[in-house]
């Protein structure tokens, strides 16, 4: 079943559609910077951007943090909020079910297709810009230091290339993680109403007040506990030493909420009439 | 095949399906007829364990559904108030998908076989690989109907199989059906099409506002009326020798009470009375479906309006006679 949900998801035009425009956001911005050369100065814009000009392994650091905030969770949110209404919205969910596939077996695979499409598109992120960043920047750094080639990380220590890449590899997953919790919300309101758009637009909702609310001071006694308070942790995996402290909370906080919201869509769904 | 017992649903305040007592034995055809909201896709619903019971009892193959379910559906095939499928892809992809997606009868070396099968049989054997979306109505239909047939199951439950199918179509699925039951597939059919159950249908049941209010044998329901309607050009002087016996005249169509229509014909031709047509009266279903059955449920008349449109119906009168001698 789970087999069968992958690759029904690798089978939609959808999916590619939604991972050509992930990649797409970076090559665009890759080949602004790599005609005018003009830098965000440091601090401002896309993290890591203003790095990329001198080094071009960065810029999947870069890319990761221009498709995070938006691009990232919108198709998570589409995609999660498609699993089970999109299939009551083409009539195939009550065929499944009599095929019979257990409600709660449905669930799981819908889920694990989920995170299949979230490896997918963190990956694929990571990939292009990779490849584009080596081609616009450049691997060598302009003011190479000889005997190794070294990268200025956030804490101003250097790193050499494997390094740089075990820690896109590690950010790539945080970043991957970190959608999982929107993805789980999507699920469950998927389970809830009939309509595929209904449920991505409650999820998107749930993501727009979280984002919000971080950002409000006066909302600090509940910032432990919001979706996307941890979202830029994945930036302390480019410090020296890493910073471990938010990063661990962000993935206990991701653990809660797929689990919370999970119980949520099975206790539904496994109780709900099917009469679509 | 099918027992349920005092079998109740209710959806907020209105009740959907009300102690309704169904019995499908093994090898029937069984008819479900009435009208728009009557309750018949809800009782399918749950017969499959797709919608939950408020209260009472299915069972079905000997096993209680909704919690046997798993055991129960692997020898059942449905389609349930019309096909669905991926749009985007192709009817044998669909199909495919479908069966990849549940326990296997078999493996994927047979799932191409199968899938062949299915759709040779609904007439879709030739189908090229256009997405189901470029389907038209009659090809999804048949397509949903290839999807019941996948496993070869002993019960088939079909809620308007037929529907935007034309009348080709139709013929041709009421052939397979005769055919899959003559193998051994026990039929539970729903539709408003009364033609179709009355062709196929060996047991009919009549639903009214979620109450199954007929549960009888097609040859019970269609038995003799005791009247022989009779066409003749004699028609005055054929009213003048029966006297009395004749209970309604419309120009040379007569009704005529008599047992038996050779006797009523050989008095008539002694008397050297002309007899263009003649032949014993059966109820027609339509007559007793009408009867059993108000106005449908879904129906939403002016107060005013409702009765108008009831007493505008001439088939009425003559079905609560028809009401009358079925119960
Ligand atoms: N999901 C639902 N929520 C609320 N009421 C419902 C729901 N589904 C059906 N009903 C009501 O239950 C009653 C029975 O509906 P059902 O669909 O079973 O009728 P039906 O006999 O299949 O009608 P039709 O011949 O038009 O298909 C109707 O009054 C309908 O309004
Ligand atoms: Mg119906």
């Amino acid at each position: 079943m789970i087999r069968t949900e992958l690759v029904k998801m690798l089978r939609r035009p959808r999916t590619w559609v939604s991972l050509m425009l992930l990649c797409g956001l970076p090559g665009l911005v890759a080949a602004f910077l790599g005609v005018t050369k003009v830098a965000p100065p440091a601090g401002q814009g896309p993290a890591f951007l203003s790095a990329v000009l001198s080094n071009g392994t960065l810029y999947p650091a870069a890319a990761l943090a221009m498709v995070l905030p938006l691009f990232l969770p919108v198709s998570v949110a589409v995609v999660g909020g498609d699993s089970v209404a999109g299939e009551a919205g083409s009539g195939m969910l009550r065929y499944l079910l009599l095929r019979p596939v257990g409600r709660t077996r449905l669930l799981v695979a819908k889920l694990a297709a989920l995170v299949g499409f979230v490896l997918l598109a963190v990956v694929a992120v990571t990939l292009s810009s990779y490849a584009i960043g080596i081609a616009v920047f450049g691997a060598k750094p302009a003011s190479a230091v000889t005997g190794a080639s070294l990268v200025t990380s956030m804490s101003g220590t250097g790193l050499t290339t494997p390094q740089v890449l075990l820690r896109l590899a590690c950010a790539m997953l945080y970043v991957g993680v970190s959608m999982l919790g929107v993805g789980a919300i999507a699920l469950f309101l998927s389970t809830v109403t009939d309509s595929a758009l209904g449920a991505a637009l409650g999820a998107l909702a749930a993501l727009v007040t979280s984002q919000i609310l971080v950002s409000l001071d006066a909302a600090a006694a509940v910032h432990p506990y919001l979706p996307t308070r941890y979202w830029l942790a994945w930036i302390d995996f480019f410090r020296a030493p890493v910073l471990w402290h938010d990063i661990q909370r962000g993935l206990a906080l991701q653990a809660v909420y797929v689990a919370v919201f999970l119980a949520a869509a099975w206790a539904n769904f496994a109780t709900r009439d099917i009469t679509n | 095949m099918i027992a349920t017992r005092g079998l109740t649903k209710r959806y907020g305040r209105v009740v959907a399906v009300r102690d309704v007592d169904l019995a499908v034995g093994a090898g029937d055809r069984f008819g479900l007829l009435g009208p728009n909201g009557s309750g018949k896709t809800t009782l399918v619903r749950m017969l499959l364990g797709l919608v939950f019971a408020t209260s009472g009892e299915i069972e079905v193959m000997g096993r209680p559904i909704p919690r046997r379910t798993g055991e129960v559906l692997p020898r059942v095939g449905a389609m349930v108030e019309g096909p669905g499928a991926y749009g985007h892809l192709s009817g044998r992809a669909n199909l495919a998908l479908l069966d990849a997606s549940g326990p296997g009868r078999g493996t994927r070396r047979t799932r191409r076989r199968r899938v062949g099968e299915a759709l040779e049989r609904v007439g879709l054997g030739g189908v090229d690989d256009r997405p189901v979306k470029a389907y038209s109505l009659g090809m999804r239909q048949r397509l949903g109907l290839a999807a019941a047939l996948l496993h070869e199951p002993e019960l088939l439950i079909l809620d308007e199989p037929t529907n935007g199918l034309d009348p080709r179509g139709i013929r041709e699925i009421r052939d397979l059906l005769r055919a899959l039951n003559e193998d051994g597939t026990t039929i539970l059919l729903c539709s408003h099409l009364l033609g179709e159950v009355e062709e196929l249908c060996t047991r009919v049941g009549v639903m009214d506002r979620g109450r199954l209010v007929l549960q009888r044998d097609m040859s019970d329901v269609r038995a003799l009326t005791g009247r022989v309607e009779l066409r003749t050009p004699d028609a005055a002087r054929v009213v003048a020798l029966l006297d009395g016996r004749v209970e309604h005249r419309d120009g040379d169509l007569l009704l005529v009470r008599a047992a038996d229509a050779a006797e009523l014909n050989a008095r008539l031709v002694a008397d050297g009375l002309r007899v263009t047509e003649i032949r014993p009266q059966r109820r027609t279903l339509e007559e007793v479906v009408l009867s059993l059955t108000g106005a449908s449920a879904d129906r939403f008349d002016r107060p005013g309006a409702a009765a108008d449109a009831r007493a505008g119906t001439d088939a009425r009168a003559d079905a609560d006679r028809t009401a009358g001698e079925l119960t």
